[in-house]
């Protein structure tokens, strides 16, 4: 294994060692028998590199405790959760907690990723069996030291107490002894309503490293002799590189190489700066290679798709009853089409990776959502096993899904391959928006039947993208509700490459239902509240089809949320509702806006999220706060376009992103339903296009279809977050 | 090349760079000062703020040759401990997400109440307005510097 991975090990070990002993549990983060193959290792064991492990717990005689965290931190607050969890069951004295970012290793992590909103929801039992695992064991140290039954102590900061004789002892104090006793086969979880970190505010983990602008993240990865280099790609979708001339480039000072691989032309160099100059002189001709595409291209694709009725392109994706009979018996149709751009995942730290490719082994260093996938693409990439790389994880400057991806990556360890130097490949941000992945372009059109008393008997979904896969949720609400359903949708392949950004498909589709079913609510003559619930009644009572979410959650979050933002009975306020579940979480929203000198203005969002059990209140609070102003600022402000396979919009002058002034109050509340957590880094930003719509269109009486809003003429003389 | 002297942090540092290297670069490629971060190099993000005698600046845009003997602070050298009022606020309302773009927020912020210990929440919007947080922060931004001015008086 390489030298990184050793020091890694090396760093953690001297933290062990330092304890002159102490009990080191290497604890399988996310194994589905936690217990059974947790091992205890003696801190000599340890120190002589001979015991397997790889993620542990670990407790000095000092009292130190050190807990590994596995998974890839981009700001989802991972890092702070998990090793909180494993805290909680441990009774460990939280200010007394060190936590350290575990290295890539498959062999003995499962799911080392960060996407889904699924890194909570699938190691919280796992978690907590590692903190009770090793209570267990501190305890039957103690009870053997004093000869009391181990059921006559308790624990509590750190500390074993025997309260009959009022004897106390520390973890730090019992850590050598309780790393001989056997490991229980089985242990009892707390009572949740015993818990006392495990819903409490508590500070990142990584706030002073962060305030004081130490090195955490991959672009401020540095080593002596390392080169820069950065690539430029084409500007286009569609075209491949003809001929290059490199020859000014290359005369610059500092530059020690330019490559050119694939449809990449890199200058390598001694410095940032000094590769960014010389870039600028690459003479590249291009020619076409495949469709060659624009913005305009796609709105008019869009609605040739729409209409399509060639079974060979349309994917069915659910039917419920007989669509065309309910919509012929229909009393009222209501049919309307939505419509939104690409967007760039624009993380604040734009792409970038280290690596070392050696004779005897690969380095890599960097942000990655995905370390496994990256090492994985590597070794087939350079023909070599994946056991020859390892992959430091640093912290991440945002992912949002661009991160998912490892093309960044493998450019990093293409290059340095042949280079056959240490390279940090840095992306600029006209390199991240001109020639990344984006958020598929997709269209809507929705189409409800309702009878003569108003009720929705018959409702239709098309979807249709640019490499958007499945742009349908066919089996979220409000499919279960209603008895004659068509949900199908049809994809353009283009050059164009897109992929995952932050809830994905649901980011959009999201806003067009919940303003959809804002307007046949409205036709209905019904309270928008009161018309999901009724649905929902309906898809409890006499439901239709598969129903994949959880019909008492999604209602609970609807009548909270009604409940705290006094929907209905505010005057001289507009409110806008919706409601979402998405990944295995549930948020409501209502947006409200007031009149400012006779104008409105979106002043406030009440957000209501059902994740389940609240690990960390201050992290799990901003994620849904931060999910609003994510949702909000792209739902108003950005997009990318096309002209000719190249974007548009390559910077932040030109591709509008949320600021301060724009951002109205959010008032977060969650449910307390006591289940299980069920993941938080995505849901809270669906559900609020569509507040924000239907409160503007209370307010003005103007509908909003197409994002970005701010583009759009119904949006003339709205303005965002102006306080009173 | 050419040889710079900088003041920076209260210290004297020597970069031997061309004379149209940003400010950004130097500190961090030159100088190993990586707390100041690369966002968008045209000035419009704000992640590389710093300290230009007492003004928040954009190191991206910035030529070394322009800085001349102008005392420059970057992130790093705001406190000696990390105990900046600002910094105690950050930690105490727990603002970072990702993280990446808080030090330049943080010398934005700094910049503001060495001027205007209590600004108005127009004034801190106005003053932050040029610093994008992409995982939205920005309340508990807001509520931080709000923190930050009663902890300076």
């Amino acid at each position: 294994m390489s030298t990184l991975l050793k020091t890694s090990r090396r760093d953690f070990m001297k933290l062990a060692a330092s304890a002159s002993g102490g009990l080191m549990i290497g604890f399988h983060w996310t194994s589905s028998a936690a217990t059974s193959l947790m091992e205890v290792v003696d801190g000599s064991a340890v120190a002589a590199g001979t015991v397997d492990f790889n993620s542990y717990l670990a407790i000095s005689s000092e009292g130190v405790i050190t807990i590994l965290s596995p998974n890839p931190e981009l700001g989802q607050n991972i890092k702070t959760s998990f090793p909180m969890i494993v805290a909680e069951e441990l009774d460990a004295d939280w200010s007394k907690v060190k936590v350290v970012q575990a290295v890539l290793d498959s062999k003995k992590f499962e799911r080392q990723v960060t996407g889904g909103s699924g890194a909570v929801p699938h190691s919280w039992e796992r978690l907590r069996k590692a903190g009770a695992t090793a209570r267990h064991m501190l305890v039957d140290a103690a009870s053997k030291r004093w000869n009391v039954p181990a059921t006559s102590l308790t624990t509590e900061n750190s500390m074993v107490v025997h309260a009959e004789s009022g004897k106390k002892l520390s973890y730090g104090e019992l850590a050598v002894e309780a790393s001989r006793v056997p490991v229980p086969a089985e242990v009892k979880l707390k009572d949740k309503k015993d818990f006392k970190l495990i819903g409490k505010a508590v500070a990142n983990v990584d706030n002073h490293e962060m305030v004081t602008g130490m090195p955490l993240y991959g672009s401020d990865f540095y080593r002596e002799g390392m080169l820069h280099a950065m690539i430029q790609r084409p500007e286009s979708f569609g075209k491949k590189i003809k001929s290059v001339d490199s020859a000014a480039a290359k005369a610059m000072p500092g530059i020690v190489d330019v490559v050119t691989f694939k449809n990449n032309v890199a200058v390598v160099g001694k410095s940032t700066w000094q590769v960014n100059k010389a870039r600028k002189l690459l003479k590249i001709e291009y020619e076409s290679e495949g469709a060659i595409e624009s913005t305009t291209d796609h709105d008019k694709l869009f609605k040739e798709l729409l209409a399509s009725q060639d079974a060979s392109k349309v994917t069915v994706r659910r039917k419920d009853g007989d669509v065309d009979a309910a919509f012929k018996s229909a009393a009222k149709v209501i049919t309307r089409e939505y419509q939104c751009p690409f967007l760039s995942h624009a993380p604040m730290e734009p792409m970038n990776f280290f690596a070392h490719v050696r004779p005897d082994g690969v380095e890599l260093v960097g942000p990655t959502q995905t370390p496994e996938m990256a090492r994985n693409e590597t070794a087939k990439l350079l023909g070599i096993s994946p056991y020859q790389i390892t992959l430091e994880l640093t912290r991440l400057g945002g992912g949002f899904g661009r991160r998912l991806k490892a093309d960044y990556v493998l450019e990093a360890a293409e290059l340095s391959s042949i280079i056959k130097a240490p390279v940090k490949v840095i992306w600029t941000r006209e390199d991240d928006m001109g020639g990344g992945s984006y958020r598929p372009a997709v269209r809507y059109r929705f189409d409800a039947a309702l009878d003569a008393a108003g009720n929705l008997i018959g409702y239709k979904l098309r979807g249709v993208g640019i490499n958007a896969g499945n742009p349908t949720r066919e089996d979220n609400f409000p499919s279960g509700s209603v008895e004659n359903l068509l949900i199908d949708s049809v994809e353009h392949k283009s050059p164009i490459t897109t992929g995952p950004w932050r809830a994905p498909i649901t980011n959009f589709l999201a806003f067009a239902e919940q303003a959809f079913l804002d307007e046949v609510a409205m036709a209905s003559k019904k309270d928008p509240v009161k018309f999901r619930l009724e649905l929902l009644e309906k898809a409890k009572k006499t439901p239709t089809g598969a129903i994949k979410y959880d019909i008492d959650r999604m209602k609970a979050v609807i009548e909270l949320a009604a409940e705290r933002s006094g929907w209905g009975t505010k005057k001289n306020v507009s409110q806008g509702f919706s409601v979402y579940f998405s990944h295995r979480s549930y948020v409501a929203q209502v947006a409200e806006v007031i009149k400012k000198g006779g104008k409105p203005v979106l002043s406030k969002i009440y957000a209501v999220a059902d994740c389940g059990i609240v690990v960390n209140l201050s992290g799990a609070k901003q994620q849904v706060a931060g999910g609003v102003v994510d949702g909000l600022g792209h739902a108003m402000y950005s997009q990318v376009t096309f002209r000719e396979g190249a974007a548009e919009q390559k910077n932040f002058n030109s591709y509008r992103l949320i600021r301060m002034k724009e951002v109205p109050d959010v008032e977060v509340s969650f449910v307390n339903n006591g289940i299980d957590p069920t993941g938080l880094g995505e849901p809270a930003l669906p559900p609020t296009g569509g507040a924000v719509a239907n409160a503007i269109f209370k307010a003005t009486g103007k509908r909003l279809y197409n994002q970005p809003f701010a583009k759009q003429e119904e949006m003339k003389g709205v303005t965002l977050g102006e306080r009173l | 090349m050419a040889q710079y002297n900088l003041q920076i942090n209260g210290r004297s540092y020597t970069a031997d760079v061309e004379a149209d290297t940003p400010l950004l670069w130097v500190l961090r490629d030159s100088l190993g000062l990586v707390g100041t971060k690369f966002g968008c190099g045209i000035a419009q993000c704000g992640a590389c703020t710093v300290h230009l005698n007492g003004n928040a600046v954009r190191s991206c845009t910035l030529p070394v040759s322009a800085v001349g003997t102008n005392k420059i602070t970057t992130i790093e050298g705001l406190s000696a401990t990390g105990e900046h009022p600002v910094q105690m606020a950050w930690k105490e309302v727990d603002v970072p997400q990702c993280g990446y773009c808080q030090a330049g927020q943080i010398m934005s912020a700094t910049a503001l109440l060495s001027k205007n210990p209590s600004p108005t929440t127009e004034q801190i919007d106005t003053a932050m307005n040029g610093n994008i947080c992409r995982c939205g922060t920005y309340h508990r931004i807001r509520e931080a510097i709000v923190l930050a001015s009663t902890k300076m008086k």
